[in-house]
């Protein structure tokens, strides 16, 4: 069995006297996809916020390829090729769609403000690069067309892929997707899973938080069921199904 | 060449063209307070950038300033004469870091080199910009407001209270500037309009570096981390870094102001200190319009133009006062003339169509 | 350093600690209830000074101090009224600038009322040569009214905000102006009335310290800054903190002009400020996880 890409570790976080995270492990295999779900309130986008730098865990222990992310800043985290999306989509709404996926290419070029400046020769040629590779990204998620409109002006939907294209800019190893499917019919969820599937082959591995459990059944590998702050459950999803205690979270205690 | 540079040859073509108009007119002496005009407004550029792209408030620009003109003023009216001898002042002399010369009584003086001069007035700057900036520019919020007021503070009670900086009265009798062969930084009417030009000329240089840091990577990461900070850091961008270069590169511009201008005045004084210039500086860049750096340039040329040559009177603090009052409360955003333009143009409609 | 010496520097660092300290309050109150620092702090202090010291010609001493309370708290309120009720969810750094541009209107309008005239209130008792006895040091007997107006400022302000219903709808607007509005509370109102009790306890706070530190249209800037730096100390929205980090930055300045040169008094506030800045931003007391900086 080869290293988990990551391995979180007795993760926890409180907020005064809540307790949201407690003592989490869990480990995610490279090109796995796997979903982390629960009911509201379970403590899903803390755990996301823990992983990608956004929080200081209050204990506990993240590994990334390898080496301990634990407490570094988001930037860092995000330089190491850990990629997410937010829950509520927080595209550059001044900007327009194709500059807001190049700024997901800042990780992987250099230019400084001093280069920037003066204009010097590579930059120009890394400036270039990085359009490029929007625009192909843009082609990915079939938006091209929406390349100069204003961030701020599209449809809820659009903005999802504009968020998830940015995302991908940063060529991660680890894509962290929070509830991509909120607010999305049925067929646009479909396209989703198979959206998900394209990104997996391209060798990235896969985080996400959903509710909609057709989504998380339909494309899982191994699905995380957290409730009040705890994993009560891990496993292949055909086994999360069955389990008693995930039943019992989800449509109380009649049923199990 | 792209359209963004397009205001920028007409700044410059203004910047002739007033030249001329005066040379017409028989009005040269106006660009005496044009070329003063022009060393405020490079302070401005710096902090026009700082505002609207960090989003950060500098109450203490005239410090920066003030570190720039009285380090210049004092490395270049100190005598090291009498030390000549001591190991240290020695070197200078010898690799001709110290220029030796008479001064006005006739006596030996031997100073510092103004180019060294210049440059430790800009390290100096940056350094403290970085000792502040690196503590405060972290924090989420506006806490750098606070931390610079108190820092222009700081700076107007050394240089008022410290003998060796001339206290009350300042340093004077600083040397002229060789900016280029044949242009040298000096009051006098014999230099007025080489002085203009070379003023307005660093003027239009920031103006340029800032436009292509504005179109560059670094500024696409500055406009990113201004559009929504908490994305710009999950996209790898260091925001504390970037915010900190930012307020570093706003006190080398206001330094270099302030060095220049006091070459060209021959003297600095601990009212360029003053907090009542520092709100000067983000009053303008309120009018102009934060981010929005030719409108910022426009405003400080009128503003600090019409208050040199006395148009404000008493009122001259009141009048900076009300003006960032008055922008902050009915237009935040600056005076937009392209805004304000269709806004009359629809409103006249309406009138007439009623 | 004898004994009476440390006295004296400790009795005069808590005196004029509690108007430090009375300033934070202020900054806390009006922060609390709105985000927003309130640069103009500074001013309301001055104001109390000056108002009442015009006021004096044609009252008793006690009457124009209550007139320039009440006068200041007034123009506390207009401030509110007429600068920041209307405002459309303006963002934090618009007010913020427009909380300085009122204090520098603020600042010339006292220029030109009143000139560069240093002026001061007399003695409450007393006078500038009475001096009373405490534990071996002499000490005008203002400093007992300034601690003891100090003193009082925050039982009341205690009691007012724990006790009283208004008080207790201040926090409310604080904690969550949305959901206390939807309980009835007019939200505006509240900070209305925040903006008016931070100028009152500013004014009152410049009265009883005029007659030991003197009064000038330009005495508000320092203090705002050690104001603020009190506020950051104490964590910012900490009105207990203020008032103890209040006594230890009045305490620390008197003791430091034994050692340094007058000149750079003020050096020391701000040295602290950049200080707690860098290395403990939540103020001395807060716990450092006790959740984020408090955003201005």
């Amino acid at each position: 069995m080869t290293t988990p890409l990551l391995q979180v570790r007795q993760l926890n976080r409180r907020f005064g006297g809540l307790h949201a995270v407690k003592d989490i492990c869990f480990d995610v295999q490279r090109q796995h996809i796997k979903a982390v779900i629960g009911p509201n309130g379970a403590g899903k986008t803390t755990l996301f916020n823990l992983i990608a730098g956004a929080l200081p865990a209050d204990g506990g222990e993240v590994i990334f390829g390898g080496r301990s992310i634990s407490n570094w800043p988001a930037h860092r985290v995000a330089g190491a090729g850990l990629a997410r999306t937010f829950q509520n989509v927080k595209l550059f709404g001044n900007m327009n769609v194709l500059e807001n996926v190049m700024v997901g290419g800042h990780v992987r070029s250099r230019a400084g403000m001093l280069a920037g400046m003066f204009r010097a020769p590579h930059t120009r040629r890394e400036e270039a690069r990085i359009r490029a590779r929007a625009g192909e990204l843009l082609d990915l998620l079939d938006i091209a067309g929406l390349a100069d409109r204003p961030a701020g002006a599209l449809a809820f939907g659009q903005q999802r892929a504009v968020e998830i294209a940015r995302a991908l800019a940063l060529e991660p190893q680890l894509l962290l997707l929070d509830e991509p499917a909120a607010g999305l019919n049925r067929h646009e969820t479909g396209r989703l899973g198979d959206l998900i599937r394209k990104i997996r082959a391209l060798n990235i591995t896969i985080l996400l938080v959903e509710h909609d459990m057709s989504l998380v059944m339909d494309i899982s590998d191994e699905i995380v069921v957290l409730s009040f702050g705890e994993k009560i459950a891990e496993g292949r999803p055909a086994e999360i199904q069955r389990h008693p205690e995930v039943i019992r979270v989800y449509l109380g205690d009649d049923h199990a | 060449m792209p359209g963004r540079y397009t205001p920028l040859l007409i700044l410059s073509a203004l910047v002739v063209g007033l030249q001329l108009a005066t040379a017409a007119t028989g009005t040269s002496y106006y660009l005496t307070q044009l070329t003063m005009t022009a060393y405020y407004t490079l302070v401005v550029v710096g902090l026009c950038i700082l505002m609207g792209y960090a989003g950060q408030i500098s109450l203490g620009h005239a410090g920066f300033f003030a570190i720039g003109g009285y380090t210049t003023a004092f490395l270049t009216t100190f005598n090291l004469a009498p030390h000549a001898q001591q190991p240290v002042a020695a070197l200078l002399l010898r690799t001709g870091l110290a220029v030796s010369g008479r001064d006005l009584y006739g006596a030996a003086l031997t100073t510092l080199h103004p180019g060294l001069a210049f440059l430790c007035a800009l390290a100096l700057a940056a350094g403290v910009a970085v000792l502040i900036g690196i503590p405060v520019l972290r924090l989420k919020g506006h806490y750098l407001a606070m931390a610079t007021l108190g820092f222009g503070l700081i700076v107007y009670r050394v240089v008022l209270g410290t003998p060796a900086l001339g206290a009350a009265d300042g340093l004077s009798d600083v040397p002229a500037f060789v900016l280029a062969p044949g242009v040298k930084i000096a009051g006098g009417a014999a230099g007025r309009i080489a002085n203009y030009y070379a003023a307005w000329g660093l003027v239009i240089l920031g103006a340029l570096l800032v436009l292509n840091l504005m179109h560059s990577r670094a500024g696409r990461a500055l406009a990113a981390i201004h559009g929504n900070e908490a994305a710009a850091q999950a996209l790898g961008i260091n925001t504390a870094a970037f915010k900190l270069r930012l307020f570093v590169f706003s006190a080398i511009l206001a330094a270099a102001a302030g060095a220049l201008l006091t070459h060209y005045t021959g003297g600095i004084g601990p009212s360029e200190a003053g907090i009542m210039k520092s709100v000067r500086y983000v009053a303008i860049v309120a009018v102009g319009g934060m981010a929005n750096l030719w409108g910022t340039i426009g405003a400080s040329a009128l503003l600090n133009f019409l208050s040199l040559r006395g148009y404000f009177g008493i009122y001259d603090d009141a009048v900076f006062g009300g003006c960032l009052v008055g922008m902050m409360l009915f237009a935040p955003q600056g005076l937009r003339a392209r805004a304000t333009f269709d806004r009359l143009r629809a409103w006249v409609r309406g009138r007439r169509r009623t | 350093m004898t004994s009476e010496l440390l006295v004296q520097y400790l009795l005069s660092g808590i005196t004029i600690g509690s108007v430090y300290a009375i300033v934070a309050i202020g900054f806390n109150i009006i922060y609390n209830a709105t985000g927003i620092i309130n640069f103009a702090q500074g001013e309301f202090v001055m104001l109390g000074g000056m108002l009442a010291i015009s006021c004096l010609p044609f009252m008793p001493l006690l009457l124009a101090v209550i007139c320039a309370v009440a006068a200041t708290a007034l123009i506390g309120a207009l401030l509110h009224f007429c600068f920041f009720r209307w405002l459309q969810a303006p963002s934090v750094l618009r007010m913020i600038v427009i909380t300085i541009g009122l204090s520098i209107l603020i600042r010339e309008a006292a220029l030109m009322i009143w000139g560069e005239q240093v002026r001061a209130l007399p003695h409450f008792t007393g006078n500038e040569i009475s001096s009373i006895r405490i534990l071996g040091a002499y000490l005008s007997p203002q400093v007992l009214w300034v601690l003891g107006t100090a003193a009082v400022i925050v039982l009341v302000l205690s009691l007012f905000f724990a006790r009283t219903r208004v008080g207790r709808a201040m926090r409310a607007c604080a904690a969550n102006p949305t959901a206390a509005t939807l309980c009835g509370i007019n939200a505006q109102a509240m900070v209305t009335i925040a903006f008016m009790l931070s100028a009152a306890i500013g004014a009152l706070a410049g009265c009883v310290v005029s007659p030991m530190t003197q009064t000038q249209y330009d005495s508000g800037t320092s203090l705002a800054i050690k104001g603020f730096t009190v506020a950051i100390l104490g964590g910012l929205g900490n009105s207990t903190g203020a008032a103890v980090a209040g006594l230890l930055l009045g305490v620390t300045e008197a003791l430091a002009v034994s050692i340094l040169p007058v000149a750079y008094k003020d050096v020391i506030a701000i040295s602290l400020l950049l200080i707690a800045l860098a290395v403990r931003p939540t103020g001395l007391f807060t716990a450092r996880a006790a959740g984020a900086l408090k955003e201005f």
